[in-house]
């Protein structure tokens, strides 16, 4: 038996999503479209304080996405804590895997620190060194901590919170006292750089993690009370 | 620019539509939200699979890292857009039983 | 041109279509989120291949890792529902 808008209807209209896709991306590949983004990009990267081309172009030619990017991440969580409090997590880890996540965990957060410093100059960064310390938190979760290693609510909020406000706080403190909003003097764009993206590693690291406890946290078995 | 990294952009991103299509076919004819999530998935990697096909200007010649960086934003924008939705279908779960 | 190269790219992007199409009409769930990582590390590798490495690092690690922990966890409970509910206690959330 055909259903019309299962085998009719939807095939046709991918087809012609497929069709105007297809058409315009080989438009836009053999098309001369004059001047693009990459070569001046790519000219001013040894002005941008790091050598590495993406990390460049995120965190300093267009820093304002990153910033509203941070935004993103925190408003997702904060979508995710009100909608409940997290479940009761896993029962505890037997002795092997207990010992290999008491083995990981260091090691994921020194390479988490690695990236973050190599993202200056080879392929790493901001991003990277906050998903392992995300997935760090996911493997203590999964071997039984009930809040994935992470502090309790009222340091967890500073802690997710940090990458927005660190940011926007030297966006602001340069448009008072530099060049424009984000726009890094000369000399002090490595260091600018590198505390943004520090504050950031830990706001998506703890983001993360948090998220992956999908909702809020439970009470922290040291304080005993959260709000 | 010349025919190999034509060739190149032309089968990597051709086959970036072809996910964003497989994504958009599965997330339409599909109703459990799960298989949903991983269609929307598919159909991100898609994009980023097209932005990066874009980028591409052959072998030992650097890409463009303009839509490098678009593309890093837009991983942990769809991994957050994930975990969101994936709450709200727990939540839902609860509210049916 | 360079032979062994377009032989690689179409090895590659045949593989990774394979990969989306059965991760997209796999109807058991566990196995489609599996499938799914797979398809992510995979497009990892493809990144690498087109000079992208701080994307591949990227989707390796929150794409294909991140993601299918989040995934996995989901699956377990859609499974759970799916079995019958005397036999899928142990498929629910510990205790």
């Amino acid at each position: 038996m055909i259903r019309p808008l299962e085998h009719i209807l939807i095939p046709l209209g991918l087809l012609a999503v497929g069709g105007l896709l297809g058409w315009s991306f080989f438009l836009a590949v053999t098309g001369d479209a004059g001047e693009r983004l990459a070569p001046i990009a790519l000219a001013r990267v040894p002005d941008s304080g790091v050598s590495n081309p993406v990390t460049s172009v995120l965190l300093n030619f267009r820093a304002y996405d990153t910033l509203l990017e941070f935004a993103v991440l925190l408003a997702a969580l904060l979508g995710i804590w009100s909608l409940g409090s997290s479940g009761t997590g896993f029962q505890p880890a037997a002795s092997v895997l207990d010992g290999m996540v008491a083995g990981f965990v260091p090691l994921l957060i020194l390479s988490a620190g690695y990236m973050l410093w190599v993202g200056a100059y080879a392929p790493g960064g901001a991003f990277q060194a906050g998903a392992l310390l995300g997935s760090a938190g996911v493997m203590l979760a999964l071997a039984g901590h009930r809040n994935a290693g992470l502090p309790s609510e009222g340091r967890l909020r500073i802690l997710v919170g940090l990458g927005v406000f660190v940011c926007a706080l030297t966006g602001l403190l340069l448009m008072l006292f530099g060049d424009g909003f984000l726009t890094y003097p000369a000399g002090f764009a490595k260091w600018l750089i590198l505390t943004i993206e520090t504050a950031a590693t830990l706001a998506i690291g703890a983001t993360l993690a948090a998220a992956y406890l999908g909702g809020r946290p439970a009470a922290h078995p040291t304080t005993g009370e959260t709000a | 620019m010349t025919d190999q990294v034509l060739y190149a952009q032309l089968l990597y991103g051709g086959s970036g539509i072809i996910l964003v299509l497989l994504g958009l076919w599965s997330f339409l004819v599909h109703a459990a939200l799960l298989r949903k999530l991983i269609a929307i998935n598919l159909m991100g990697a898609g994009v980023f699979h097209i932005l990066v096909a874009i980028a591409y200007r052959g072998i030992d010649t650097p890409p463009d890292p303009v839509p490098h960086a678009l593309v890093l934003t837009g991983i942990v924008v769809a991994v957050s857009a994930t975990a969101l939705a994936l709450a709200f279908g727990k939540r839902l779960d609860q509210v049916d039983d | 041109m360079n032979a062994l190269l377009t032989v690689f790219d179409l090895l590659l992007t045949l593989t990774l279509l394979g990969l989306a199409l059965v991760t997209v009409t796999s109807r058991e769930p566990r196995r489609a989120v599996i499938l799914f990582i797979a398809f992510g590390l995979l497009l990892a590798l493809v990144w690498a291949r087109l000079r992208a490495p701080d994307l591949a690092l990227a989707e390796a690690a929150i794409g294909a890792g991140l993601s299918g922990a989040l995934m996995l966890a989901a699956a377990r409970r859609a499974s759970g529902r799916r079995t019958s509910p005397a036999e899928g206690s142990d498929a629910e959330d510990a205790p």
